[in-house]
């Protein structure tokens, strides 16, 4: 059992929990990731560590609710507690001091990218941070980004708040501007990781992407998380999660992450149909 | 009781096992063979000469001392049994669903010359039984406390078994899994219908019960290296028993398709997720029912995979293998059992490819007709292709299970732990011990995918070298 000591939500739909595991604070290094279980029921997700807390023994995830098991995460609330978290798994980010390093994170991507923003100006790197949301009111870390910035920037889709337009506009903005960039990370939905490959692909500049197949157990037993890299097969759990984005096989990214759309839909169907139903009986008994 | 001649025990026929029927029992879960009835155990123990030089004994990997347990039976003294086995093997009950006697102990009968042999595997599965059912399971009280502790990695039949000894010899034992359940291929693997799951968990409660400590959700060499668990864990040994797990696949295109399964991620969805309860369980499976699924492989993941796939419904369910019947590694059991419910066996067939969609949806494989030829390393003829002989075939769903290779994760992370070209961790035959001071190893990382009975012998050798080695602090 692990406890959730503090949870709140972020912008819409997408809500921070800060999770009693000392020793996995302890361990986790920027880009890994914990395997989570809600209860005997539950299917197991991975989820990116977001940040850690040495002095209370905490880590901190950022979920956003797009299917059941996120949904029915994000309505736990402080002192609710969480059955299983296995990690830190995955490699961690390959940090040094690249010279200018731009950290690109879409939607709760961001999250995601944040600690290696951090890792990336620990090793002394010049750091850029493009930060997109389809609106104002779900941009998140906004202040945190800034912090370890040398430079940041919003974009948002809808142009309500920064600048107006994708992060891979943004990008391509920097580089026309002359700007001499020597490493791209990329982490947020697979069709915007897949445009700032192709945005960077021309100039050569580093970049890599954080992937999310499919897991089951984040250890190599199962396969389920293979993805294509440079034509060969990569168990993303093991042997990633980040890859070269010039590299990866995104098309069968996604086509594999489409294996349990109908079958999920499903089960959120069923899900938000029986919340519907508990709050229609709590609202009687009152 | 009077007395029988060896003729009249020859001439007593081999029980057959109850078994449920095959039209019923290939729409459900539940455990295919149902047991021995009393008499039956007792009359089947009267088949057994009682040999002078029993050979059978030999035959088993862990040396049980057949000829003594199955005495016991034939007076009907069950529990004297059971405790007989113990000497030699903790987790009977197990052994005696999925060990390969045709292979081991019952190859090796002297009835077997001439009849069938003494069904050694169901006499032991009977008394483990009727020990488990009777309440009176003996939980051995552990030698008073040595203070040493010793961490296990891996919960499968090496670490429980390793688990067993060390603790009963006074040692503080702790067992680390990286999954949410314990028990290794026992659980996630090997399905319900062989091996039932509160069987294992049974065993790993009489664990708990005599002292075992467990945490699951701890994936050695990530949340704790080997190096820690010797330094400020305080452990004085270590024994790495974390299976072989990490699926082979073929190499062939489209093998990353939708609807390709390697068979540890279909096993695991269905056997540890409960994915055929979705949507009451979390875990989606693509539904096979109505469908065609193909197996690839001819060993006990696959029997379990293609037999699974048609308890979930599917049209056809075909195992296809690129040898004969007679090179298949799967018990002879399984295979017999597998016929008997609907599975249709193409062998001598092996894929070139697999076809999809444009969404990349699996809808056909392209296979090619072998023959055999010369035997290989492994003493198996090779399958050679027939020139020519590719056709199509339309599957939904492909599942792998061309066996397992040793995970790389413990070895990645403890770099001072010499590997086999392989990958798996080379140990002293005799004592089980690595390259590495302190730490011990045995069951699947050793041998490559083997057996449970193998691995088990694998972790009680290593108990007692452990215990040497601890209580002496000799390397
Ligand atoms: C589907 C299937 C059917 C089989 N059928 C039979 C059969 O009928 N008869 C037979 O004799 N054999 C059978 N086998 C083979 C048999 O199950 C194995 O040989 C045996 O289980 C090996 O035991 P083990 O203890 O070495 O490893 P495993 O049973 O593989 O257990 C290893 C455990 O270690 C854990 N682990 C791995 N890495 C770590 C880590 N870093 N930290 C913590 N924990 C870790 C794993 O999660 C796992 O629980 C079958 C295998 C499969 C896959
Ligand atoms: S070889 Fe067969 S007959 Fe002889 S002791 Fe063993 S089980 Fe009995
Ligand atoms: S999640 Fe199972 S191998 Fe990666």
């Amino acid at each position: 059992m692990f406890k959730i000591i503090n949870a709140r939500f972020l912008a819409e739909n997408i809500k921070m929990f800060e999770i009693e595991a000392a020793k996995i604070a302890k361990k986790r290094k920027a880009g890994q990731f914990v395997i989570i279980r809600i209860d005997e029921h539950g299917e197991r997700i991975p989820l990116t560590i977001a940040d850690s807390n040495l002095e209370k023994g905490t880590i901190s995830l950022i979920v956003q609710g797009v299917g059941k098991t996120t949904k029915e995460l994000n309505m736990k609330e402080t002192g609710d507690t969480i059955l299983d978290v296995v990690g830190p798994l995955g490699k961690p980010s390959e940090i040094e001091n690249f010279g200018t390093a731009v950290s690109v994170g879409g939607g709760v991507g961001t999250a995601i990218a944040y600690p290696t923003a951090v890792a990336l100006k620990e090793a002394g790197n010049y750091v850029i941070t493009i930060n997109g949301a389809r609106s104002k009111d779900l941009v998140i870390l906004e202040d945190e980004m800034k912090a370890v910035s040398d430079e940041s920037y919003v974009t948002t889709d809808d142009g309500s708040y920064g600048f107006h337009g994708f992060v891979t506009q943004k990008l391509q903005e920097l580089i026309d501007q002359g700007k001499k960039i020597d490493f791209v990370l990329a982490i947020g939905p697979i069709p915007m990781m897949r445009a700032i490959a192709e945005v960077t692909r021309p100039y050569k500049i580093k970049t890599v992407v954080s992937l999310n197949p499919i897991m089951i157990d984040g250890t190599g037993m199962c396969g389920g998380c293979r993805v294509i890299v440079n034509g060969k097969t990569q168990f993303a759990c093991v042997d990633g999660p980040e890859f070269d984005a010039h590299a990866v096989d995104f098309k069968n990214l996604v086509d594999r992450n489409r294996t349990y759309a109908d079958l999920e839909k499903k089960a959120l169907e069923k899900f938000e149909h029986n919340c519907h139903l508990v709050e229609k009986i709590n609202e009687l008994e009152k | 009781m009077k007395q029988l001649t060896p003729k009249e025990r020859m001439k007593i026929p081999r029980h057959a096992m109850i078994e449920q029927d095959p039209q019923v029992r290939n729409r459900n879960f539940e455990e295919v063979n149902l047991g021995y009835a009393e008499q039956m155990a007792i009359e089947e123990a009267q088949r057994c000469l009682q040999c002078p030089k029993p050979t059978c004994v030999e035959g088993c990997p862990v040396h049980i001392q057949i000829k003594d347990f199955i005495a016991f039976i034939a007076e009907g003294d069950f529990l004297g049994a059971v405790k007989k086995i113990k000497e030699d093997n903790a987790l009977p009950a197990i052994c005696g669903r999925v060990c390969p006697q045709e292979e081991q102990c019952e190859q090796a009968c002297v009835v077997g010359k001439r009849n069938d042999p003494v069904a050694i595997g169901y006499l032991e599965r009977f008394v483990a039984d009727y020990e488990r059912n009777s309440g009176k399971v003996d939980i051995p009280v552990p030698k008073p406390s040595t203070g040493k502790r010793v961490a296990i990695v891996g919960s499968g039949p090496a670490g429980l078994s390793c688990a067993n000894d060390l603790c009963q010899l006074g040692h503080e034992v702790t067992v680390f899994e990286a999954l949410h359940e314990l028990g290794g291929v026992l659980v996630y693997g090997i399905p319900e219908f062989r091996l039932p799951k509160a069987i294992v968990r049974k065993e790993i409660d009489g664990l708990k019960a005599m002292g075992v400590r467990f945490e699951t959700d701890a994936v050695i060499g990530r949340i704790t290296t080997v190096d820690e668990l010797l330094g400020e864990e305080g452990f004085d040994a270590v024994f790495l028993g974390v299976g072989a797990g990490l699926p082979w696949f073929m190499g062939i295109p489209g093998e990353n398709m939708v609807g390709v399964y390697s068979a540890n991620e279909f096993l695991t969805r269905v056997n540890l997720m409960k994915a055929y309860e979705f949507p009451n369980y979390d875990s989606p499976i693509l539904d096979c029912h109505d469908k065609n699924v193909a197996v690839f492989g001819g060993g006990n993941t696959a029997m379990d995979a293609v037999r699974t796939a048609k308890r979930l419904g599917a049209r056809n369910a075909y195992c296809i293998y690129r040898r004969s019947e007679r090179e298949m590694p799967a018990r002879v059991e399984e295979v017999k059992h597998a016929k008997e419910e609907g599975i249709q066996f193409m062998l001598l067939t092996s894929p070139l490819e697999f076809l999809g969609d444009e969404n990349e949806w699996l809808h056909a494989v392209r296979l090619i007709k072998m023959e055999l030829g010369e035997p290989d390393d492994s003493g198996r003829r090779r399958p050679i292709p027939i020139k020519g002989s590719e056709y199509e075939l339309s599957i939904d769903i492909a599942i792998v299970a061309i066996g397992n290779g040793a995970n790389p994760l413990i070895p990645q992370t403890t770099p001072d732990i010499e590997m086999s070209k392989r990958g798996t961790i080379v140990v002293d035959e005799e004592t089980m011990k690595t390259s590495k001071k302190g730490v011990f190893a045995g069951g699947d990382i050793v041998t490559g995918g083997a057996t449970v009975i193998l691995a088990m012998g694998a972790g009680r050798k290593a108990a007692q070298a452990i215990d040497q080695y601890i209580t002496s602090g000799e390397w």
